[in-house]
């Protein structure tokens, strides 16, 4: 579905990625993991549109989609909730559900329900402002809010970063759910651990560069994967 | 001081202070977004007045026409500036845009000049603003009275925009983090060429109603309000459209009354503003209604 072809991508001189090629397919979940500075979170970038690359091609079911901005990437069809969450603090948690969906004409209602519906808690909280929630309570938001513009791939940037183990592990029933629900995930992640096991297709991402790729649980089994990212 | 001058500087400072507030939210609102003092928005006030005098002295035109004409014409600056001036520079240091403001500024100035003439021009006398009124003892133009009712319909009207329709929440997102309004499908360059067209609006429909009671618009009558505006703006809180207002209404009631109390001290009124900004930054640096200050990431 989404396809990115020797993608290299600079920032102030430096190669952060190094041309990596790999495959998003439908209806899966992919993750990427790797260290700090490995590139993961440019890579989620450029595809987003925020980053321009230097070097590849970028498609989505077909049509080239590089380079296009940010808004473009959007209507396209793909969304990222990027990392530490960034909900709007000043607006309330339906207002950033509304923004979520800024590019849509149509009627928001049903999307709206089906957030709520994943994340009840968002429904009490509705008119409070989002900077008075938790981390974990904000993570959903995030979230919610990608799924708003209604996205054929969300990609998320370490959603469990900075999160208790247990609001993790319901994070992550989340992003299993909403992939059940037909929703493409791209998911990126220092926590390797968890993110293998929901993927089905996972690649290792080590200074710019994919050193090994497989299921999830291939890498989950794997020496070289164990000793450097499961510990 | 009687009760006549009493209630005579009520209404003058009234009526300066509802004019100073909607020049204020242009600082307030361009500040909110761009984190950048627009030094030029004092200059694109005085540009108004000249579209007016040209508009309605040079063309001839009725006012039903000259307004809405001069508001378009100064929108239209507002945002060619932001454009050429201040979009170049997105990425660039803070201090580069600043800088380019007040480039800007003195372009403004010097181009009036060269356009215009440093002489004075006189403003256009228009009718419904000047109609004089009595009200006991206390003698006024209608325009000190159409102000301040022009400044809160405006206000409303923007309160109303920015906190309850999509563009406004589009505006209220950008304020807080570019980068995320974007995965939005936010198109930021949209947004801020917004918000110059709102701010310089609202400094066209001040510089008639400021410009309107005085005789005279030169090239550098944008300075001193200008100035003075940004001074609310900071007073008020920056960032913050209803602070601007009342640091309008602040500054006008000071300066006014400072006059009409201490007629010796006249001479020093400009002087006043500022002492109140320098107190201000020590006491309250924030302002009177303004966020703690939080750097955009």
């Amino acid at each position: 579905m989404l396809k990115i072809d020797d993608l290299k991508v600079s920032y102030g001189g430096i190669e952060a990625v190094k041309g990596i090629t790999f495959e998003v397919p439908e209806r899966k979940i992919v993750t990427l993991i790797g260290a700090n500075g490995a590139g993961k979170s440019t890579t989620l970038r450029t595809i987003a549109g925020l980053v321009k690359p230097a070097h590849g091609r970028i498609h989505l079911q077909g049509e080239d989609i590089t380079g296009l901005s940010p808004d473009r990437i959007v209507s396209k069809g793909i969304t990222l909730v990027p990392e530490g969450r960034r909900v709007f603090p000043d607006l309330t948690v339906l207002e950033n559900l509304k923004i979520g969906a800024y590019l849509r004409r149509d009627s928001i209602e049903d999307d709206l329900n089906w957030v709520y519906e994943l994340f009840p808690r968002l429904k009490e909280r509705s008119w409070q402002a989002a900077g008075t929630l938790s981390g974990g309570e904000q993570q959903m938001l995030a979230v919610g809010r990608a799924l708003m513009s209604r996205p054929k791939i969300i990609m998320m940037d370490e959603p469990s970063l900075g999160l208790a183990p247990l609001v993790v592990k319901g994070i992550f029933d989340i992003i299993r759910e909403i992939n059940r629900q037909g929703v493409t995930v791209l998911l990126i992640e220092q926590n390797a651990n968890m993110a293998l096991r929901i993927a089905d297709v996972a690649y290792v991402l080590e200074t710019g560069k994919l050193t090994l790729s497989g299921t999830g649980r291939e890498l989950l089994a794997n020496e070289q994967v164990k000793k450097a990212y499961l510990g | 001081m009687d009760l006549t001058t009493f209630f005579q500087s009520c209404v003058t400072s009234v009526s300066i202070g509802s004019a100073y507030a909607l020049i204020a939210i242009g600082y307030t609102m361009v500040y909110g977004i761009l984190r950048l003092i627009n030094f030029a928005h004092g200059d694109i006030f005085m540009m108004a007045g000249y579209f007016t005098i040209f508009a309605m002295s040079n063309f001839m035109l009725p006012w039903y026409v000259a307004i809405p004409l001069v508001l378009a014409m100064t929108a239209l600056l507002g945002v060619v500036i932001e454009r050429i001036a201040y979009k170049p520079l997105r990425s660039a240091p803070r201090m580069s845009i600043m800088i380019s403001a007040i480039g800007v500024s003195f372009f403004l100035e010097n181009f009036a000049t060269y356009l215009f003439t440093g002489l004075p021009k006189s403003f256009p006398g228009i009718g419904f603003l000047q109609i004089p009124m009595e009200w006991g003892s206390v003698k006024l133009q209608s325009v000190s009275i159409i102000t301040p009712i022009v400044t809160i319909v405006l206000v409303v009207a923007l309160m109303t925009l920015v906190n309850k329709t999509k563009i406004g929440m589009a505006m209220r997102a950008a304020a807080k983090d570019f980068e995320t309004a974007q995965l939005m499908g936010i198109k930021i360059n949209r947004v801020i060429s917004f918000t110059f067209a709102v701010g310089s609006v609202l400094a066209a429909v001040g510089a008639i109603l400021y410009f309107s009671p005085r005789p005279m618009v030169y090239p550098y009558s944008g300075m001193m309000p200008g100035l003075k505006c940004f001074v609310a703006a900071v007073l008020g809180g920056i960032g913050s459209i209803p602070g601007a207002c009342i640091g309008g209404f602040i500054i006008g009631a000071v300066e006014t009354f400072l006059v009409a109390m201490f007629p010796t001290l006249s001479g020093y009124s400009d002087a006043f503003t500022f002492v109140l900004l320098i107190l201000m930054l020590l006491v309250r640096p924030t302002g009177l209604l303004g966020e703690k200050m939080t750097d955009k990431v």
